[in-house]
């Protein structure tokens, strides 16, 4: 008689409810208004690294709603005047690029990876930089841009282990 | 029959499709929000984005108690530590600025009885709240802080914000208990300004650096170094709170290096200024013109025969007037008669008048 085999269901709590409540929590504490040698904390924008990671791992009509109410966090908690919907309408054009390129980033090498990582980053900030010159008459600064790209970019070892960690976490997706 | 064995065993559930559909639907939503969504009170989001800060205010307070007890240790330690040179640093400063203060004490009394001279009205001191900050946004697109008080302590959208160095922000939005502080340095931030040297007018605008710029500068009249003030002008702001010195950005472009950076921004004061819409009411300026004449009472019998007597005696002028013009009309031209001889020009100019003695003008007028 065969002994039954535990099937591991990595459900959409795992790989999508958890991480977004880990993101909004990171993003708050970042936000401590504090200078540790003369320096403030990096403000990196955490979601894009779910934005890259979540359409590779499998879709899902979940992760896209998810996404939307974490980018509208980001909104109203980084006290954007004027620019409600800014950063969960380029967390989702990063969301649905990546599901586009889905079928060709499957299995590639952890260097590519990264670069469509940065592309996807590009594009996110490029989108929120056209809206806010638009709305605010006015052009952000290009080296504060530079200061919250770099620590974004940082944070793509996270992306990868969500990725390699989640791919084939759930047993029918194989 | 087994559900797997039935017509359904061969449908797919397009994942792909429907997560297309999920982010073409949130995009729309999102571009909506995008386009209906305004700055500050005029946001129609503006109890959504109070709720949020409601709840992120307290937590962000949480996060910052223990880094804050970390910085007073720190401190306590350095102070302990350099409590004999930082001795000697106050008392060189305090001897530098022993003379700036009895100097500010002339100044002051001149200017008070200059006041009392020209009849003019001060403006009233500025009562003031002490805020905490709890949370911090600093990227190129947003630059604004959470400070733990807020409608229920008076704070109201507008008021400014100093700390110990000068200008740093201003509220733009308010729940019962928390404030969100627009800074200096946010992208949608304008505040009027004038450069103290030369009194020029200058709009100070932020563009998510650390040193916002000098725009719409009226005769580029600015040196490096020269004091920025805020000017007062649009009544956003009381005049004269010092903000930082003018400085070239890298770009080329006049930007003010900010007092309020010399510290940390942690305990602010938030003034309670009211300007001047505020200080009127909204009905008193949306009020008709001679509005108030609706509330005179009526006029006696003595005032309505002396306004019947001036409306009188000002048509009989008018007639007059308008009679002589016609007489003017209907006579003949005078006959052309020669011209009287000019005066010799004088040898000399007369003796200038002697000046007036100048009467002293003790009383206000």
């Amino acid at each position: 008689m065969r002994r039954p085999v535990a099937v591991r269901v990595v459900g959409p709590v795992q790989w999508i409810v958890y991480p977004a409540l880990v993101t909004v929590a990171l993003t708050m504490i970042l936000a401590t208004p504090v200078k540790l040698f003369g320096l403030s904390l990096p403000e990196p924008v955490i979601p894009l690294v779910l934005a890259f990671a979540w359409p590779l791992i499998r879709p899902s009509w979940v992760a896209p709603l998810v996404l939307t109410g974490v980018g509208l966090f980001l909104d109203i908690f980084w006290g954007g005047q004027g620019l409600l919907g800014m950063w969960a309408l380029a967390l989702l054009v990063v969301y649905a690029v990546v599901l586009a390129a889905r079928s060709f980033l499957i299995g590639q090498d952890t260097a590519v990876l990264f670069v469509w990582y940065a592309s996807g980053c590009g594009l996110a900030f490029l989108i929120c930089y056209a809206i806010v010159s638009f709305k605010s008459g006015n052009m952000p600064s290009l080296l504060a841009l530079i200061g919250q790209i770099v620590p974004t970019l940082l944070l793509f070892p996270f992306a990868n282990s969500m990725i390699e960690r989640f791919d084939d976490g759930d047993v029918r997706f194989r | 029959m087994a559900f797997r064995d039935g017509p359904f065993e061969n449908i797919k559930v397009p994942l792909v499709a429907t997560a297309a559909v999920a982010v073409a639907a949130a995009a729309v939503c999102a571009v909506l929000l995008l386009v209906s969504d305004g700055r500050a009170q005029a946001s129609p989001y503006q109890p959504a984005r109070a709720g949020v800060e409601t709840v992120a205010g307290p937590v962000g307070g949480v996060f910052a108690t223990p880094v804050r007890w970390f910085g007073s240790l720190a401190d306590g330690i350095g102070g302990y530590f350099f409590a004999v040179s930082e001795n000697r640093r106050l008392k060189r400063e305090l001897a530098e600025l022993q003379p700036w203060r009895d100097q500010a004490i002339a100044l002051k009394n001149i200017n008070a009885r200059y006041e009392a001279m020209l009849g003019l009205q001060p403006e009233p001191d500025v009562p003031m709240k002490t805020a905490r900050s709890v949370s911090d946004s600093r990227g190129p697109f947003s630059n604004a802080r959470l400070l733990d008080i807020g409608s229920g302590q008076g704070i109201k959208v507008g008021n400014p914000v100093i700390n110990e160095h000068g200008l740093v922000g201003r509220i733009v939005g308010t729940s019962g208990n928390v404030s969100r502080m627009l800074l200096l340095t946010d992208v949608a931030s304008r505040t009027p300004v004038l450069v103290d040297r030369t009194d020029a007018r200058a709009i100070l605008t932020g563009d998510g650096s650390g040193n916002p710029r000098l725009e719409f500068m009226r005769n580029q009249d600015v040196q490096p170094g020269d004091r920025i003030l805020s000017s007062g002008d649009g009544g956003g702001f009381p005049r004269g709170v010092p903000i930082g010195v003018a400085a070239r950005g890298i770009d080329g472009s006049w930007r003010v290096k900010l007092f309020s950076d010399r510290g940390a921004i942690d305990y602010v004061k938030i003034l309670l200024f009211d300007d001047f819409g505020q200080l009127v009411g909204s009905n008193d300026l949306n009020a008709p013109p001679l509005a108030g004449l609706d509330t005179l009472p009526e006029a006696t019998g003595a005032q309505t025969a002396a306004i019947a007597d001036a409306a009188a005696r000002r048509s009989a002028a008018a007639e007059a007037q308008a009679e002589r013009i016609r007489a003017a009309n209907a006579a003949p031209p005078p006959a052309p008669t020669p011209a009287p001889a000019r005066p010799r020009p004088q040898a000399a100019p007369p003796p200038a008048q002697p000046a007036p003695q100048e009467t002293p003008t003790g009383g206000t007028e």
